[in-house]
């Protein structure tokens, strides 16, 4: 579980985060959702510590991150994957040399384990055989998915996902969730996801939280949703026409 | 100028982690064969080209120029090795070699940055300025010596293909290259390509390292690298002569 407690940043006057304080619990997929400029991005960075922050304080199971130095940061980093909004797979790198990278850099494992490994984490997101391709070859979707791949290839314990849906089609965006879902419960992960994508909302959304203005509006799960009456999160989440037709004919 | 002074600090920083333990000597040494190859081996060709040309160009302005019969023609010879020696190689085919390996360095970095590769290695708790830019100056500090000794080579060789064509003899060309011969003028040469590339490596993956936005942005970054690396190089330069010739 990572808990975030009264976490501020700002970025020289402007306040993107203020006061936030929230529970991310393991074995579910905890969604942030906003508009753009929301402030949700940032809050992903601290998260996973891009960003430092000004006030407050994160705890990966009870681990307070500020209390912690270099080598515990870098120890806890490698309990965390995260799914970038690109995949950020290194172009110069094979799908199956991204996915043994992690586990070259920081484990001792022979050639033969990690290449099980390897893939182990291919067949997990569907695609064996994909082994010996570029980055330059793959689809967006396949991209995402051997990101995933590398994201759970030292079986972490936390899964950091950022717009994972964006740039994808309809039928590979639910192929997407489903898999960030089932890796989420399979290996019990404290995931949490950044999107933009009501779909996903729907779909995944086992802990979901509204941000606004840099201010956690609204929290509650997907079957919550539907039925708030905070009017920024309904504007966010009904902007669409079809969620708009969807909320008349009173779906759930 | 509190810009600059601001740059001149984040390089700094940035050198500071860059100079750390390789997490991994197995994994370090790979990529550091796989950049003599990148910044080395794959520069060898247009380096030898022009030094080859240079030098011929060199020796046959020499030619026209010293045509009295009162001054020896070994002296061609002798004109072509110091100027090849004391510059051309190390200078010139530094300003080349910022501009071939520099933009490489620079925008191969920025395009890891914007697409989010760096952050992915910072996340997997890998010093991301250690791993990509280490390898680069420490192989650029090994080999472009190498370069610079073959292209003084290649430009005497040059330079007496050169001269033969406008009819200094062999006998005369080999004699000016023998004269008056200080072994210190190679060490000088030597000294200066090791700053230069280390000047050449560090600020091209300095540039790289910070490019924020997107292509049009590594583009930018791959120019200023060049061109702050040549003027760099230029002044270090002077400074290594005031210091090392005087």
């Amino acid at each position: 579980m990572i808990e975030v407690q009264s976490l501020s940043k700002s970025f020289k006057e402007n306040l993107v985060l203020d006061n936030i304080s929230v529970k991310l619990e393991r074995g579910k997929t905890n969604l942030i959702i906003g508009e753009s400029g929301s402030g949700k991005t940032t809050f992903l960075k601290c998260l996973i510590g891009l960003h430092s922050i000004d006030n407050g304080e994160i705890l990966f199971d009870n681990r307070k991150f500020s209390k912690m130095n270099d080598k515990n940061i870098r120890k806890l980093r490698q309990e965390i994957g995260v799914l970038f909004q690109g995949g950020a797979l290194y172009d110069y790198l094979s799908v199956e040399e991204n996915i043994m990278f992690p586990l070259n850099m920081f484990t001792k494992l022979s050639l033969k384990e990690k290449r099980e490994r390897v893939n182990f984490c291919l067949s997990k997101v569907n695609l064996e055989k994909t082994n010996d391709l570029f980055p330059s070859e793959l689809s967006g979707g396949m991209t995402k998915r051997v990101a995933i791949a590398r994201a759970i290839a030292l079986n972490p314990k936390y899964l950091f996902c950022d717009e994972p849906n964006s740039g994808l089609d309809p039928k590979t965006a639910i192929l997407i969730d489903n898999l960030i879902l089932e890796i989420t419960e399979e290996f019990n992960i404290t995931t949490i996801v950044n999107t933009h994508d009501m779909n996903s909302v729907i779909q995944i959304g086992s802990n979901i939280l509204f941000i606004h203005h840099g201010k956690i509006l609204w929290r509650g799960n997907k079957n919550d949703l539907t039925k708030s009456k905070n009017n920024e999160l309904n504007n966010f989440v009904f902007a669409s026409k079809l969620f708009k037709t969807l909320r008349n004919e009173n779906f759930t | 100028m509190l810009k600059y002074i601001k740059e001149i600090g984040r390089y700094f920083i940035l050198m500071k982690k860059v100079f750390s333990f390789p997490e991994k000597k197995d994994i370090f040494f790979k990529q550091l064969f796989n950049e003599f190859e990148k910044v080395g081996l794959s520069s060898l060709s247009i380096v030898l080209i022009i030094s080859f040309f240079v030098g011929g160009v060199v020796t046959i302005q020499q030619a026209i120029n010293i045509d009295d019969p009162l001054i020896p023609k070994y002296l061609i010879g002798f004109v072509t090795r110091d100027a090849l020696i004391l510059e051309f190689s190390p200078t010139m085919i530094a300003l080349i070699l910022a501009g071939k390996v520099g933009s490489n360095i620079a925008s191969e970095i920025g395009s890891m940055r914007i697409s989010e590769q760096i952050d992915a290695l910072e996340i997997m708790g890998i010093n991301s300025a250690s791993y990509l830019v280490l390898p680069k100056i420490i192989a650029s500090i090994l080999f472009f010596p190498i370069l610079v000794i073959l292209s003084i080579f290649i430009g005497i060789f040059g330079g007496w293909i050169g001269g033969i064509s406008i009819g200094v003899t062999t006998a005369d060309f080999v004699l000016g290259l023998q004269t008056e011969f200080s072994p210190f003028y190679v060490s000088y040469s030597l000294i200066k390509t090791v700053v230069f590339a280390f000047l050449i490596t560090s600020i091209s993956a300095f540039y790289g390292y910070f490019t924020k936005g997107g292509a049009l942005e590594v583009g930018k970054s791959s120019t200023t690298a060049v061109v702050n690396s040549s003027i760099l190089i230029l002044i270090f330069n002077f400074i290594i002569t005031e210091l090392l010739l005087t």
